[in-house]
């Protein structure tokens, strides 16, 4: 039936007038995300034949994302090859950043957009033809909101929270740490100086996401990083 | 505002189907909104305005159709209407309940001419 004037409705009769204004009804029935899921799909099915572990770490700005990986890069680099996929809105500070650590890293930047999706991120894999069996860091757009919707194809999602920012994060922005793997509690080392209440922290996390995996860590003073590169082992036997 | 990135994905579909269902305008866009979808209503009339401006869908009007949370309880099998993602069992107090209804971000139809 047509909104405006009712035709196509059997209540609607014009005498005289076997009226009908054109318009009419299909039906589409389609996901709005079916396409970036297509792309999703695609890499996720390069990442495996290849055997490349995909980790999508997503935070809101300033959370250490960039200093966790370049720490990252720095100590696995005698044991793994890696490559790296930068997000941001704009700049390549952090692909230079990540390239100074010696490891190949691609700067996508989204201009107006709020994530990654997963079409730029086939095309980033395109250009930078991945190792088989190598580690690849995809670094989304620093925000909690936007990528969580995104599939990008990756295997796990890491989202990092760090002890400056407010405990109730994983309540505020729920759909992030519903669709994350594991939550990095990052910048530990300063939780004498700073009013964060840990334990709040991973029921609120637990409450959104029962499975999440929870570790605790100081990227850049280097406490529990042991586990985080255990986690990751763990993965790549997997 | 991913909703502006959701709203070109909207008429990426639309403009692809429109030589298979045959029709050069679209004067209505009934799309399904889950409540937990993370989409904020405002911003996508918003966006949708702006991203259909000189398409087939040019001053179409978008129509959401709010979807209800939904879940079930995996400890007690309750039935639960869900408000946020992160509500507990009414019934028995568990978190972390099975999704059933309410992250819909569909096209469902369209009025066209």
């Amino acid at each position: 039936m047509c909104l405006d004037c009712g035709c196509g409705s059997e209540q609607v009769q014009i005498d005289g007038q076997p009226h009908a204004c054109g318009r009419r009804r299909v039906s589409i029935e389609t996901d709005i995300l079916a396409a970036n899921n297509n792309h999703a799909a695609a890499n996720r099915k390069l990442l495996s034949e290849k055997n490349i572990l995909a980790l999508n770490l997503l935070s809101s700005p300033g959370s250490g994302k960039t200093s966790l990986l370049t720490r990252t890069i720095y100590d696995l680099k005698n044991t793994h090859e890696m490559i790296v996929i930068e997000g941001d809105q704009q700049t390549t500070n952090d692909a230079k950043r990540i390239r100074a650590t010696g490891v190949q890293a691609i700067q996508i930047n989204t201009g107006k957009g709020c994530h990654l999706d997963a079409h730029m991120v086939g095309h980033a894999l395109e250009k930078l033809q991945p190792q088989a069996g190598s580690l690849l860091f995809i670094e989304n757009v620093g925000n909690l909101v936007c990528p969580a919707g995104f599939d990008l194809g990756e295997g796990y999602k890491v989202v990092i929270l760090s002890v400056t920012e407010g405990e109730d994060k994983p309540i505020k922005y729920p759909d992030m740490f519903h669709a994350a793997d594991v939550m990095i509690i990052n910048k530990t080392d300063l939780l004498p100086y700073v009013e964060f209440d840990l334990e709040r922290c991973i029921e609120y996390a637990r409450r959104v996401n029962p499975e999440i995996e929870i570790l605790q860590l100081s990227a850049t003073k280097g406490q529990g990083l042991g586990q985080w590169y255990d986690w990751i082992k763990t993965l790549e036997k997997a | 505002m991913h909703e502006i990135s959701l709203c070109q994905s909207v008429l990426k579909i639309i403009e692809k189907q429109a030589a298979e269902q045959k029709y050069s305008r679209v004067k209505t866009v009934f799309l399904e909104v889950g409540r937990l979808a993370g989409v904020e209503s405002e911003a996508l009339y918003f966006g949708f305005d702006v991203v259909m401006k000189g398409s087939i869908a040019d001053g179409a009007r978008l129509e959401l159709i709010e979807v209800a949370g939904q879940a079930t309880c995996p400890q007690c099998s309750t039935q639960v209407a869900l408000l946020q993602r992160f509500d507990a069992c009414p019934v028995c107090g568990v978190t972390g309940l099975q999704i059933n209804a309410g992250e819909e971000l569909r096209i469902k139809e369209l009025e066209v001419e």
